[in-house]
């Protein structure tokens, strides 16, 4: 029997995924304390010694894979030209290398910019800037900026090519750490982020986890390959385009709403579901994330409830004004508060319904009527998600949710919002064992096991909800 | 030299496409890089995708005669966003029902367009002026 290790370093816990390669199931979870901030041998060690009570002892693994999203996660800036354009193109390769983007800037950077962007301190920084071809003015001067401030951090290049050569020697001069990769939009209709994100990758697994003392655990693991977000994007982009001999789902949302913020993943082309559509704005990626700083069930309770109302909350949850205000109060008051009684269980259901449906609505595109003095036209702008067969729902407040199915089915499309391209008719399914970030990492050295592993084991809902 | 690059468009809530694809066309024959923004283009994205790809020149194209409407400011914006030698022409059907050439053409000139083209322009005709614009630039002010 050969076993394969999955480690998520997380932010709280230090979770192990154990797998038999041979039966392609999971053998045993385990976690233990996230002691990034201190060593990170103690957190691991105590996951190690619960997994081993679990397994009879520690097998040899044939590979020890992990993934990160402790320390701050991967902290990223993003400076591009045209905020629509590229400066968007570089958003989305940040947020798809799975970043935890902390500030995004455009044009060309001024010196309250280059002040901001050393107090954010970021882990990595991406710098684009043109169209191939076009204008090579404003990332050259970016570049010269960024050389004379006081930003330590390493930067991936992925501008209009004609500068990659420059602006690398310029910030190499200058003692920065700078990679050089494609262009992030090679022509005004064209996204190519797949090189900046593998350029993230490279710069984060060899340089930013020992930045972050995340290797000291060296010899208890390989390698950590990703930020945790990354990993999850890569399991669910496996679940959908499956492998050679084995089919894939086919177009999929994966959604987590978390404490802090709410992630949505798509995987699939977006591109209009009929005929005779007009697309406009930027091209989407096939792989997409978004990441909602505003909506988090705990620490951005409150702005979930100014961008749905308290109103419409509380009608969600069936309670009145006071009791909704009381559990609300409750939550500001304590993040750690987990719901006492019954009422404040319905106002976190309403709550995390909420922020589910925002998230999907940001994350989809949408399709309006022009009239045109040919006629009404249909204008798209976004991603039409709408066949996409298969909603997931991941993190605990989905997988710990009483009823799963009341959450999810939120991210459906709903006749009273025809402009809201979600999905149609999905099915509705759970990542209970937490298992898009392992099959994500151990797709990376084995593709089937990890396809096979991960359609084991996610949970249609229809059988969740008879459990 | 360096390939020139020009952006084209159908600009407004107008859907005519087939002559703005045919002049697409015709101008990457005559060895033009072109950024092919399509129909229904506000005049936003024009400059915008002007700065990114650093354009020579845009080319508005107008067919349902709320030209006049679309096109007002369009200089405007363009010296706003740091644009303000870039090449302007618009052509088509740009104003609502028979008017004198000669008095639509000036409008379009007052706006800040480089040239107007009316109905029926052969594409050479739009090659010439081009080729005879880059030129008389070239000549001029030290550009590339």
């Amino acid at each position: 029997m050969s076993f394969a290790l999955l480690i998520d370093f997380g932010s709280t816990y230090t979770k192990l995924r154990a797998v038999d390669l041979g039966e392609r199931v999971i053998a045993a979870s385990a976690q233990g304390p996230s002691t990034v901030a201190t060593d990170i041998n103690v957190g691991l060690d105590a996951a190690l010694a619960s997994l081993a009570s679990k397994l009879g002892g520690l097998p040899a693994f044939r590979h020890r894979l992990a993934s990160s999203s402790a320390a701050g996660g991967l902290r990223m800036v993003t400076v591009g030209l045209v905020r629509e354009l590229t400066a968007e193109a570089a958003r989305q390769a940040a947020l798809g290398a799975g970043a935890k983007l902390v500030g995004s800037f455009a044009y060309r950077l001024t010196g309250a910019d280059l002040a901001r962007i050393g107090e954010l301190a970021p882990d990595l920084l991406l710098l684009c800037g043109g169209t191939d071809g076009g204008n090579s003015e404003v990332i050259l001067h970016n570049a010269r900026a960024l050389a004379g401030a006081p930003v330590a951090c390493p930067m991936v290049v992925a501008g209009n090519r004609e500068t990659t050569d420059e602006v690398v020697a310029l910030l190499g001069a200058a003692g920065k750490a700078a990679t050089a990769t494609a262009n992030v939009m090679p022509a005004l209709d064209r996204l190519d982020i797949e090189p900046a994100r593998a350029a993230i990758r490279d710069v984060f697994m060899h340089r930013i986890v020992h930045a972050k003392g995340i290797d000291r655990a060296r010899e208890l693991f390989d390698a950590v390959l990703m930020p945790t977000p990354a990993a999850v994007l890569e399991g669910a982009r496996l679940l959908a385009d499956g492998l050679p001999g084995r089919a894939g789902l086919g177009p999929l949302v994966v959604i987590d709403p978390g404490g802090a913020t709410t992630d949505v993943h798509s995987i699939g082309s977006g591109e209009p579901a009929e005929a005779g559509i007009i697309r406009t704005g930027l091209p989407e990626p096939y792989a997409k994330r978004t990441v909602e700083g505003d909506l988090g069930m705990r620490h951005n309770a409150a702005s979930i409830v100014s961008a749905m109302s308290l109103e419409s909350l509380t009608a969600d949850a069936g309670l009145s004004m006071t009791t909704a205000r009381t559990a609300l109060d409750r939550i500001l008051a304590d993040i750690e508060a987990l719901p006492s009684n019954d009422a404040e269980s319905r106002f976190d259901l309403a709550l995390v319904r909420a922020a589910t449906r925002i998230a999907m609505l940001r994350h989809a595109g949408t399709r309006e009527t022009v009239y045109t003095t040919q006629g009404p036209v249909q204008v798209q702008r976004g991603k039409d998600l709408s066949a996409a067969g298969l909603v997931i729902g991941t993190g605990g407040a989905i997988v710990h949710a009483k009823d799963p199915a009341a959450i999810l089915s939120v991210a459906v499309a709903r006749a009273s919002e025809p402009h809201a391209l979600l999905p149609r008719s999905p099915r509705l399914a759970i990542d209970h064992e937490y298992l898009l970030y392992a099959a994500g990492l151990l797709a990376q050295v084995e593709p089937e096991t990890a396809f096979d592993l991960c359609t084991h084991h996610l949970r249609p809902l229809e059988e969740a909800r008879s459990r | 030299m360096r390939k020139r690059t020009l952006v084209t468009g159908v600009i407004g809530a107008d859907t005519h496409i087939v002559g703005n694809r045919i002049l697409g066309m015709a101008l990457e024959e005559a060895g033009y890089n072109v950024v092919a923004l399509g129909a229904l283009t506000p005049a936003t994205d024009f400059v915008k995708a002007a700065i990114e790809t650093a354009a020579d020149a845009i080319l508005i194209s107008s067919l349902y005669g709320q030209g006049e409407l679309d096109c007002r400011g369009f200089r405007d914006l363009c010296i706003e966003a740091g644009l303000e030698d870039i090449l302007l022409y618009v052509g088509g059907n740009l104003v609502v029902g028979r008017q004198p050439w000669p008095d639509v053409e000036r409008r379009f000139l007052d706006m800040g367009f480089d040239r107007a083209f009316p109905p029926g322009t052969r594409v050479q005709d739009a090659l010439a002026a081009l080729a005879e614009d880059f030129a008389k630039r070239e000549a001029g002010a030290g550009e590339p």
